[in-house]
């Protein structure tokens, strides 16, 4: 199996770059930006919420197209088709870590703002189901062999991509029929913005990075599984199987 | 495939797990006790009873969380049954559509489901002491379709896990989070009905809205399941 690889000066530049970002997001947070006018510093977990939280949004649209695309080359085009389901396994892991970050930072800021750590508020049962609904199509993939399992996730991943949309609904209807606590939105002031950028772009060029290393470390375990196999065909023909 | 070979092909597939049933009645036995065994745990814990008010509120969800483990129990052995003798692969060899196979089954299994109900539903009330301060007509709307929405993902699914490892535990992590918004639409429709503080015809329209996306989506997908190696 052949892969191209991206250069590694390329890849280590694009690191530093994202460290130095976060560095500057990090520095724009803490020290720039000033407190917010009624919650004070534990505004500050917004600066890596909302990036986290937000950015988790966009890899299931890349796991599903992947699923997508899998399904579509599988038998036309074996080898794209598993590049596909490296990118599908990718995405689907990246979503999970984005969305735990997202959902622990937001109890983190819940607790000392609305004095309960959670609340079954329409949003955040939204993103809770998302997140259940990815830890489940990885542990689909962990649960069935080797050979069935890029048909079976990319199945599961078109399901809970059409899943979505209707739970974002039913529990927009839910919580409009019971009122509860909603997030207090208003105006963000003009002196935090360089911060929530500086952030969002760190957190983005972060997230790009462990997307392209884990896609990268799933094509290289499909190759040795695919030595492996090719090593046992051939010890079966060298004994006359 | 004109329809009326398909719809065939369909009674063919339900006639059978029918009259497989009908034998040995494994998976209407087991559902129904386990699902009255759920009834008596949950009232040990909640004293229904003595709360009428708090029991109306409640029930409804614990109603749907007891058939939900029910039919996990038989949706697990609706396929099972199937690898025995090597069936499955004969059905792969056969002529007829997938899709037929999923929905003959999934017929059969939603009438088992419907059988436990008609038997757990005057159980569930007299145990809970349930007096419904809505129209309580609208329950024979939102039991089939409620059951219909869980059984056809179930079906689904089951054969899904069919393939893997651990199949048994399989089921439940994938068909809860993808069955969310349908357990929310039928226990807010079932207390809306229970207490009459709503109305409950939007979760009804949401409900036939999951069954028909979730129906037409399975079907589609089922060959991909049941015939890929």
């Amino acid at each position: 199996m052949q892969t191209r690889s991206i250069p590694k000066p390329l890849i280590w530049l694009w690191l530093v770059a994202t460290f130095v970002v976060l560095a500057v997001g990090y520095y724009q947070a803490i020290f720039v930006a000033p407190p917010e006018a009624t919650m004070g510093d534990i505004f500050r977990i917004f600066f890596y919420h909302v990036p986290n939280a937000s950015l988790a949004l966009v890899p299931p649209y890349i796991n599903l197209l992947a699923s997508i695309g899998y399904l579509f080359w599988r038998s036309s085009n074996p080898a794209r088709a598993m590049a596909a389901d490296a990118l599908a396994i990718a995405s689907a892991e990246v979503t999970l870590v984005l969305t735990s970050i997202g959902l622990i930072t937001g109890m983190l800021w819940a607790r000392p703002i609305w004095g309960i750590w959670w609340t079954w508020d329409y949003r955040l049962t939204t993103y809770l189901l998302l997140w259940l609904l990815y830890v489940s199509y990885v542990l689909l993939r962990r649960m069935s062999s080797s050979g069935q399992t890029y048909t079976l996730a990319a199945v599961l991943s078109i399901f809970a991509a059409v899943d979505v949309p209707i739970t974002f609904m039913s529990i927009r209807w839910w919580r409009t029929q019971h009122p509860g606590p909603v997030l207090t939105g208003g105006q963000v002031d003009k002196s935090m913005l360089p911060a929530i950028f500086w952030n969002i772009a760190g957190w983005g060029m972060w997230t790009v990075f462990v997307l392209c290393f884990r896609y990268a470390l799933e094509r290289r375990r499909q190759g040795l599984a695919a030595t492996k196999a090719q090593e046992f065909l051939s010890e079966g023909d060298a004994r006359g199987y | 495939m004109d329809f009326m070979s398909y719809a065939r092909h369909v009674v063919a597939h339900l006639r059978k797990d029918l009259r497989i049933e009908w034998r040995a009645k494994d998976s209407i036995n087991g559902m129904l006790f386990f699902s009255l065994l759920v009834v008596v745990v949950f009232s040990l814990a909640f004293d229904p009873t003595s709360y009428p008010t708090v029991a109306r509120q409640i029930s409804g969800g614990l109603l749907w969380v007891g058939l939900l483990f029910a039919a996990m129990t038989a949706l697990n052995q609706s396929w099972s049954r199937e690898l025995r003798n090597h069936v499955l692969d004969a059905h792969r060899l056969a002529p007829s559509s997938a899709s037929t196979l999923f929905l003959g089954k999934a017929l059969a299994n939603f009438f088992f489901v419907s059988a436990v109900e008609v038997v757990l539903a005057p159980v569930f009330a007299i145990f809970y002491n349930l007096h419904p301060l809505g129209q309580s007509w609208l329950l024979l709307l939102i039991l089939p379709l409620g059951t219909w929405a869980l059984v056809c993902n179930g079906t689904f699914f089951a054969a899904l896990s069919l393939r893997t490892r651990n199949r048994e535990l399989l089921l439940p992590l994938v068909l809860l989070p993808i069955s969310a918004p349908a357990l929310l639409a039928m226990t807010q429709a079932t207390t809306a009905v229970l207490t009459g503080d709503s109305e409950p015809g939007l979760w009804l329209r949401a409900l036939v809205g999951y069954d028909v996306i979730f129906t037409t989506l399975c079907m589609l997908l089922f060959d991909l399941v049941l015939r890929e190696d």
